[in-house]
Formats: structure tokens, sequence, C-alpha cells
């Protein structure tokens, strides 16, 4: 029954997305985090995506996707802001500090499509569960 | 009149398997939404109940321990949707378009079990007498 199917699809999307919403929670929440070396500072870190493909017995039967799935996680390459504060407790020898290369803007935009993304595969496994419950309650 | 039990709910129940198939697939491509490099893919519910309807080959079965013939298409063909806009990371999901696909067709889904309860409510109907 392929309806049942929508609940791996759909709870494979919501597993996803949240991953995504913890990874910019995480960048959020380190964006201030200052550094003495750039070794050490913390870099934006973004979720890979990639489709879950179904592996068919019969190769020319075509399918769809089964889903989603974090391939990975990446960090961001954007260079890090260097600032010149010999003040600072973190400074290093030359006076400078490392601060992240998260970017709040782009973290909040990642957020409210991931909770919309989120959102959407909850409302499609309600509709799934709903039409499921109709099914099983037929001639009665 | 439906001679069979088998018979008894007529194309409503293909249609069923169908439109569940289609819900399977557009759920996939909501899941991916938001992956790189995804392609949305379909298929033509209205192509695949008339090639139900029609079988390719027209044969019949000479000898009782010969094979049947399946009226089922081997595979439901998928295709690609054509994207209303372009996306850098080249997935063509448009959130909407397959959120308004996705509630069409839980809609047609539940009209095909309205029609099945109706078959099997006025079944017990005429079996009742009453």
């Amino acid at each position: 029954m392929s309806l049942y199917n929508i609940f791996d699809i759909a709870g494979s999307g919501m597993s996803a997305q949240s991953t995504r919403l913890n990874l910019v929670a995480s960048n959020m929440a380190n964006a201030d985090t200052v550094s003495s070396s750039s070794g050490e500072t913390y870099r934006a870190r973004q979720p890979v995506f990639a489709a879950v493909l179904q592996n068919e017995v019969n190769s020319h039967q075509q399918s769809a996707a089964k889903g989603v799935q974090v391939a990975g996680v990446v960090e961001s390459q954007a260079p890090l802001r260097q600032e010149y504060a010999p003040q600072h407790p973190m400074a290093n020898d030359e006076g400078y500090i490392f601060k992240p290369n998260v970017n709040i803007v782009d973290e909040m935009a990642n957020m409210m499509s991931a909770s919309q993304s989120y959102k959407n595969n909850v409302e499609m496994l309600n509709t799934a569960k709903q039409l499921l419950q109709q099914t099983l309650k037929i001639g009665q | 009149m439906a001679t069979t039990i088998n018979s008894l709910f007529g194309v409503h129940e293909q249609a069923l398997t169908y439109r569940s198939k289609r819900a399977e697939v557009l759920a996939s491509n909501m899941a991916n939404a938001d992956t790189p490099g995804y392609k949305a893919r379909d298929f033509d519910f209205k192509s695949v109940m008339n090639q139900l309807n029609t079988p390719a080959a027209h044969a019949t079965q000479t000898h009782s321990k010969h094979l049947g013939f399946d009226k089922t298409p081997a595979a439901v063909s998928l295709a690609y949707r054509i994207p209303t806009s372009a996306s850098l990371d080249g997935n063509t999901v448009d959130a909407k378009v397959e959120q308004a696909q996705y509630a069409e067709n839980a809609m047609d889904y539940q009209t095909t079990l309205r029609f099945v309860n109706g078959k099997i409510s006025s079944y017990l109907s005429a079996l009742r007498g009453d």
C-alpha cells in the first residue's frame, strides 16, 4: 500500500528538516563565539540533502525517490571575521581575535525555510493518515 | 451487475491503487523540496487509467492452463515536472504546486472511496432486501 510509504517519506523529510534547524540553532548560538586562532574558530555548518533512491529489482521499473536524507554536514568556507582587539581576553599575540563566519540573515532565512518545509511534511503526513483511516472504514 | 465479487468495485479498485501511488510520488517531491539537483516527478493518472481500460493487444485465452493476460501496466511511467521558475541549485520542486497537486489527489482518492462505499451499501441493501 503506497499510502503507508508516505509515513516513511514524510518522516525522512521531517528528520532532515529538523537536522537543518538544529544546525541553524548551533550556528546562531555560536555566531559570537570568539577565539584566538583561525583553526579553533567556529565555522557555519550546513546540511547537504540527498534524495533516497529506491533499489529496484527490475531496473526497467522507474520509481520515485523514497524520501530524503542528510548526506553530510559541511562547514562554510567563507572567510572568518578577523578583528584587531588587543584588550580582548582571547586576543592572540598580534592582538587579533577571530569571529565565526556565521551570517545571521542567512541563518534566519534558512530557519524560516526549514520550518516551512517541516510544516509541509507534517501536513502531508496528516492527510495520508486521514486517507488511510477512511480506507480502513470502507463498508462500515 | 457484477457477476463475481472480484469485479464488484470495477475500476475504482485500480483507481485507489494509482491514486495512492501518485500520493507517494508527490510526497517524495515534497520531502525533497530542498534537495539540490532533485527533479520533481509525477505521472498522468488519466493516461494510466486509459491504459488499463484499453489493453495494447487483444488476446484470448484458448486453454485454461495458458498464462492469463495481466491487464495492469508493467510500470507507471514517471515523468519530470516542467519547472515554473528556475532555481540555482537545480531543484525543480515548487512546494506550492506539489501541495496543490497532493490536495487534489487526496480529494480524488476520497471521491473514489465514496464510490466504493456506495457500491458496498447498495449491495448490502440488495442482500438484506429491506
